[in-house]
């Protein structure tokens, strides 16, 4: 099997003596989507840092398509793709300036570039601001740019550490579909984000990183299907008094209006429903109580 | 994929030149306009002014006298400040991650600098040697290998010390410490305004100390034929200075210091 990226028992302890990594060790296979998850200073913008060597690593190694960091440098840099949680460009530059000098330094020749620099600006949305100075645009056009400024040397890896963080609803929705698409063409992305959504929706594998230890790495339907109890919540059509009692399953009466139930994987929904038919209590509307991979999430990373 | 774009080590090299370059003229009102002015001010009042009372020194009009002098003190503090500001800014700003990031090695990154503070402090000694025509048009330069010899090192030099300077430097604050609280009271000290030979035999020696005195001087023998100092003495002095604080630089780049966390 060809790994994107095999990372081997990093360790990170920063000047001053904060262990941000603890020896973590994460394959990701060539073609994947992946997720890093974790909250809050777990330590994925350090990972990423050290896989770009804009962290200098304690200990451990990093390999970008079985070239390593520390040895086959140029070449593993120009397969890798990097779009920064924190802006990285000069904010008194144009976009258009800051995406060529960006191909130069990959060693690309202006000519070459230039083709190049206009398609992933039109691509992204961003020629029509390709003579704006950087700091004029809004903070999704922002990110945009980066993303514009990691793609274009083509990377076979591109990692996003929270692409999408403050970015609206819309604009979101359409840098899914691009991240789709450069996937589909054999791109392999690897993103971080705190929007659980976002991981579910997009990514096939995922790996979960808290204060330094992976304490999760699989496929995102395996991690799913760990999920044995899903909760629920039915909206009534008439007040109730006190909850029914129906036998496998536990129904809890938030207020006269809701009802609140966890119902086990294997029991179906419908025999729940065919109990309360019987009852006479009508149903309005059934929703999931939140967002199953928020439990999950909320479950693993326990303090 | 496509992934056959070959890694040309030029154009990375000539991408961070030109931009270094392209920054200090976009930004010339700051740049080129001040050495210009100062400079036309030191002729005006030391040259024209006051020079006829001070007479002679070391054989030479006070105004022809100073012109090396001055030419060297804008290199040095221009060459350094490209340098200085620049890195820094970049470190402050980031956006030395683009370079990081980069199949670039360190050593393109320390030359992309350092050849935009000596185009910057070439192009300043220029001026500044322009201007001073105004003042002096009879000026003839006496050995125009040497003075282009020690006006390339001299850039090189004190641009490789602003680079060095930034690396360290964690604030604003600390760019301009050195400029202000050595680099100007040596340069002011080292010869540009006066030959040491009118000093008494004490304060001759001290400055004998003082590293700007060598580079001042032999960029006046380029010049003007005439200096306080050896000439093999100062080139050598100044060559292994740029070979140290160069290998200085890579090895701080390689280490991550100040640039990488
Ligand atoms: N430059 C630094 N110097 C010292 N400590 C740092 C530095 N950068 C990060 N840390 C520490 O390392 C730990 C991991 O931080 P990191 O930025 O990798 O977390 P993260 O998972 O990206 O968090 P977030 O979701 O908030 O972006 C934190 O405890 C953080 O305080
Ligand atoms: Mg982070």
């Amino acid at each position: 099997m060809n790994y994107a990226l095999e990372i081997k028992n990093l360790v990170k302890t920063y000047t001053g003596g904060t262990k941000a990594l603890n020896g973590i060790s994460l394959n990701v296979k060539e073609g994947d989507f992946y997720a890093l998850l974790g909250p809050n200073g777990a330590g994925k913008s350090s990972t990423i840092g050290i896989i770009g060597t804009l962290v200098t690593k304690t200990s451990g190694s990093v390999k970008i398509f079985d070239k390593d960091i520390d040895i086959n440098v140029a070449e593993a840099k120009s397969m890798l793709g990097v779009v920064s949680q924190e802006i990285n460009f000069s904010q008194f530059e144009k976009v258009l300036d800051i995406v060529t000098t960006q191909a130069g330094f990959y060693g690309i020749k202006k000519s070459i570039a230039k083709p190049k620099v206009k398609d992933i600006l039109i691509r992204l949305g961003l020629w029509d601001m390709r003579n704006d100075q950087a700091r004029t645009l809004s903070g999704g056009y922002k990110r945009r740019l980066m993303i514009a400024k990691a793609l274009i040397h083509e990377p076979k890896l591109l990692i996003l550490d929270e692409p999408t963080a403050g970015v609206d609803i819309e604009l979101r929705r359409e840098m899914w579909d691009f991240l789709r698409e450069i996937n589909n063409n054999g791109t392999t992305i690897i993103l971080t984000t705190h929007y659980l959504e976002e991981a579910e929706q997009l990514c096939r594998n995922i790996g979960i990183i808290d204060k330094g230890e992976i304490v999760a790495d699989t496929s995102m339907k395996d991690l799913l299907s760990r999920l044995d109890v899903q909760g629920f919540v039915l909206d009534l059509e008439e007040h109730l008094e006190a909850e029914p009692k129906i036998d496998g399953y536990s129904l809890k009466l938030e207020d006269s209006l809701t009802l609140v139930t966890a119902i086990n994987k294997n029991k179906s929904i419908n025999n729940l429903f065919d109990e309360l038919n019987k009852l006479g209590i009508k149903v309005k509307s059934l929703r999931n109580e939140s967002n199953r991979l928020e439990e999950l999430f909320i479950e693993m990373v326990k303090r | 994929m496509n992934q056959k774009q070959q890694f040309n080590i030029s154009v990375t090299l000539w991408t961070l030149t030109s931009k270094e370059i392209r920054r200090f003229l976009r930004i010339w009102i700051q740049t080129l306009v001040p050495p210009a002015i100062t400079m036309s001010l030191y002729f005006v009042i030391f040259g024209s002014l006051i020079g006829p009372r001070i007479g002679e020194m070391d054989g030479f009009n006070y105004v022809q006298f100073m012109i090396p002098g001055l030419i060297m003190m804008s290199v040095i503090t221009n060459s350094y400040a490209n340098v200085v500001s620049s890195f820094y800014s970049v470190k402050f700003q980031k956006s030395i991650e683009e370079l990081l990031i980069s199949p670039m090695p360190n050593w393109t990154i320390l030359l992309g600098f350092i050849l935009g503070g000596v185009a910057r402090g070439v192009l300043v000694g220029m001026i500044v040697f322009f201007v001073s025509l105004f003042f002096y048009p009879e000026f003839q330069i006496q050995n125009v290998p040497l003075t282009l010899l020690v006006l390339l090192l001299t850039a090189i030099l004190f641009s490789l010390m602003g680079f060095l300077n930034a690396i360290f430097a964690d604030s604003f604050d600390a760019i301009s410490v050195v400029p202000t609280f050595v680099l100007t009271p040596l340069i002011y000290l080292g010869g540009v305004f006066y030959s040491i030979n009118i000093l008494p035999d004490f304060w001759r020696s001290i400055s004998m100390a003082n590293p700007m005195l060598y580079v001042v001087n032999t960029f006046r023998e380029g010049m003007l034929g005439v200096s306080d100092v050896s000439i093999s003495f100062s080139l050598i002095m100044i060559s292994i200075f740029i070979i140290v604080f160069s290998f200085l630089c890579l090895y701080l780049l390689k280490k991550g210091i100040g640039i990488r966390t």
